[in-house]
């Protein structure tokens, strides 16, 4: 189980959110920031990054409540990058429009759609959907179990507690891609790790803050959870997903993303109770051991691939870079050196190892 | 009871708060037992791998068998519970209200999500702790060399040194904060809230919470979507 898999798929998982232009103190007007954002989907693919996720977020500080929506603007100007939410706020949404659309955006994208679907950490788009958050758990397993048979079936019989019952109408347009690629996204919750390995799906682990290392005896209980309930341990990927920036120098990548994360972490931290960030703390994560992967490429590469052998491997990590006071160029230029240096050197190393 | 003295621990809730404070008790010597939201067997089996030692059962077991237990449910199911479940039990409430995932019907009056837990086990013996620092603090916390402090409110004087012993076996030190209402100084929003302190600090933490200096409300900034 320590072995390293054979591939390894770099990506990054961007939130349209809010952001302020450094150098006037001023937000950037919403349909600017939507260009700025299908410009960084469209970096990336040019840059060689593999995958490009969209957050949703219901809330007045962004723009990704409808991330298809997005997705499909970004497929019409890509051509290899892979496409997908992250997460897909599953438990607020119907299962049944919710494929119907992902198929439409791989049939956009020719074949380069995927759903992560998680339960998310946020409950606002309950109350806007009439949902109850009491339901929290019972919705997600209810619309999961849905979902996956969608994939399967096209004349589906269903019948749950959230939803009017399916009888045989069939559910269209059927995806390019056979099997429509459907991630489970889960924060450190266990059982979401026995879940995603009770039921053989792949799985993406976002970390927020700490020691990245801790998550593998979280890791191994998904993939034994898997192995036990009959699942090829092939079909068992693990993805993580960090924050991260990359900059010309350790130095420059820090100083780059640190004010606005900076101004994230003291309005929206601080309206949750968090005590203000500290430079300390966040130079303690960006740090050999720490969950932000922030440096140079060369800093990025080793830190990646420290933590794959630590982890007992993963075949996709992906960066959160969302910066919430940034000029476009230095976002820009990150997107870039992930597809230019950091993969590369990735590559590299576990081809050579 | 002494530091010494054997004792069960009872915990309501398998996520991450859960799963932390049992293996800071297995660690520490302390039996434990704990339920979740799931089926049993499954819980046992991901106790196995995560926290082998502690053994799974059901909610009405572990009130059952458990000297303190420990509420680590999300705030808005804490009510799922039966009411008279743990009469006449310690319980330590180490839950937090937090409006974008509890909801905002849900918010306690005055902020003081204990007292709502307190009226709705009439018969328990209430004292919140294990709420002031979040799961990554609780970890970091146990294996740092200085000792960080929690801070413990409850109104059964008995109930709040039992429970300051089993926080030191944990590896706290712990800091009385008075009555049950005193506990609004620990919750998101107050200066002591999510501070790793060790207890000289985290006492001055607590008076400035009392005397309302340096504390923010903890709510959610836009009204307007929920």
């Amino acid at each position: 189980m320590s072995e390293v898999t054979s591939s390894m798929e770099l990506g990054i998982d961007n939130f349209v959110s809010e952001v302020v232009d450094p150098n006037t103190g001023t937000v950037y007007p919403a349909p600017e920031r939507m260009k700025q954002f299908l410009t960084e989907v469209l970096t990336a693919d040019r840059a060689g990054v593999d995958s490009f996720g969209v957050g949703e977020h219901h809330h007045q500080y962004f723009l990704d409540s409808a991330p298809v929506v997005i997705l499909a603007a970004a497929a019409a100007v890509t051509e290899r990058i892979r496409l997908r939410s992250a997460v897909t706020v599953l438990s607020a949404d119907d299962p049944v429009r919710l494929f119907e659309q992902f198929a439409t955006l791989d049939l956009i994208s020719g074949g380069r759609a995927e759903m992560v679907l998680g339960r998310g950490s946020f409950t606002e788009a309950f109350p806007l959907f009439g949902l109850n958050v009491a339901d929290y758990d019972s919705l997600f397993e209810e619309k999961l179990g849905l979902i996956l048979q969608l994939r399967e079936d096209v004349h589906p019989y269903w019948k749950g507690r959230h939803r009017p019952p399916l009888t045989g109408q069939g559910v269209f347009p059927r995806p390019a891609q056979a099997k429509l690629p459907m991630w489970i996204g889960v924060g450190g919750t266990p059982s979401s790790f026995v879940r995603a390995g009770v039921l053989g799906l792949p799985l993406m682990v976002g970390i927020i803050g700490g020691d990245p290392r801790k998550f593998r005896p979280l890791l191994d209980l998904y993939r034994k959870t898997g192995i036990q309930a009959g699942h090829d341990p092939a079909t068992l990927q693990v993805g993580i997903h960090c924050f991260g920036f990359l900059g010309d120098s350790d130095q420059q990548a820090a100083d780059d993303f640190w004010p606005g994360y900076e101004r994230t972490m003291a309005t929206v931290g601080r309206q949750r109770g968090l005590p203000a960030p500290r430079r300390a703390r966040y130079d303690a994560e960006t740090g050999k051991h720490g969950a932000f992967f922030i440096g140079n490429p060369e800093t990025v590469a080793q830190k990646i691939l420290d933590l794959e052998l630590a982890l007992g491997g993963f075949t996709r990590f992906t960066l959160q870079m969302t910066n919430s006071m940034m000029a476009p160029d230095t976002m820009l230029r990150s997107i870039e050196l992930l597809g230019t240096e950091v993969k590369p050197r990735v590559l590299k190393a576990r081809a050579g190892s | 009871m002494t530091a010494t003295e054997p004792m069960r621990l009872g915990i309501i809730g398998a996520g991450k708060l859960g799963m932390t404070v049992a293996r800071l008790a297995i660690d520490a010597g302390i039996e434990v037992v704990i339920s979740g939201s799931g089926d049993v067997d499954r819980l046992a089996w991901t106790v196995r791998l995560l926290a082998p030692g502690v053994r799974a059962a059901t909610t009405a077991a572990v009130a059952e068998s458990a000297d303190v237990v420990v509420l680590a449910l999300p705030f808005h199911r804490f009510h799922t519970l039966d009411r008279g479940l743990l009469d006449g039990r310690i319980v330590i409430d180490a839950m937090n209200y937090w409006e974008p995932v509890d909801g905002a019907d849900r918010a306690p009056a005055g902020g003081d999500s204990s007292a709502t837990v307190q009226q709705w086990f009439p018969k328990a013996r209430v004292v919140k702790t294990l709420n002031q620092l979040g799961y990554h603090a609780l970890k970091a916390a146990w294996v740092a060399t200085e000792r960080v402090a929690q801070g413990v409110a409850g109104d059964d004087p008995a109930a709040r040194t039992t429970v300051m012993a089993l926080l030191d076996r944990l590896g706290f030190d712990s800091v009385d904060a008075g009555p049950l209402a005193a506990g609004v100084n620990l919750v998101p929003g107050s200066p002591a809230f999510g501070a790793a302190s060790d207890a000289s600090t985290l006492s001055s933490l607590l008076r400035a919470g009392a005397t309302g200096a340096g504390s923010t409300a903890a709510i959610w900034p836009d009204r307007s979507l929920s």
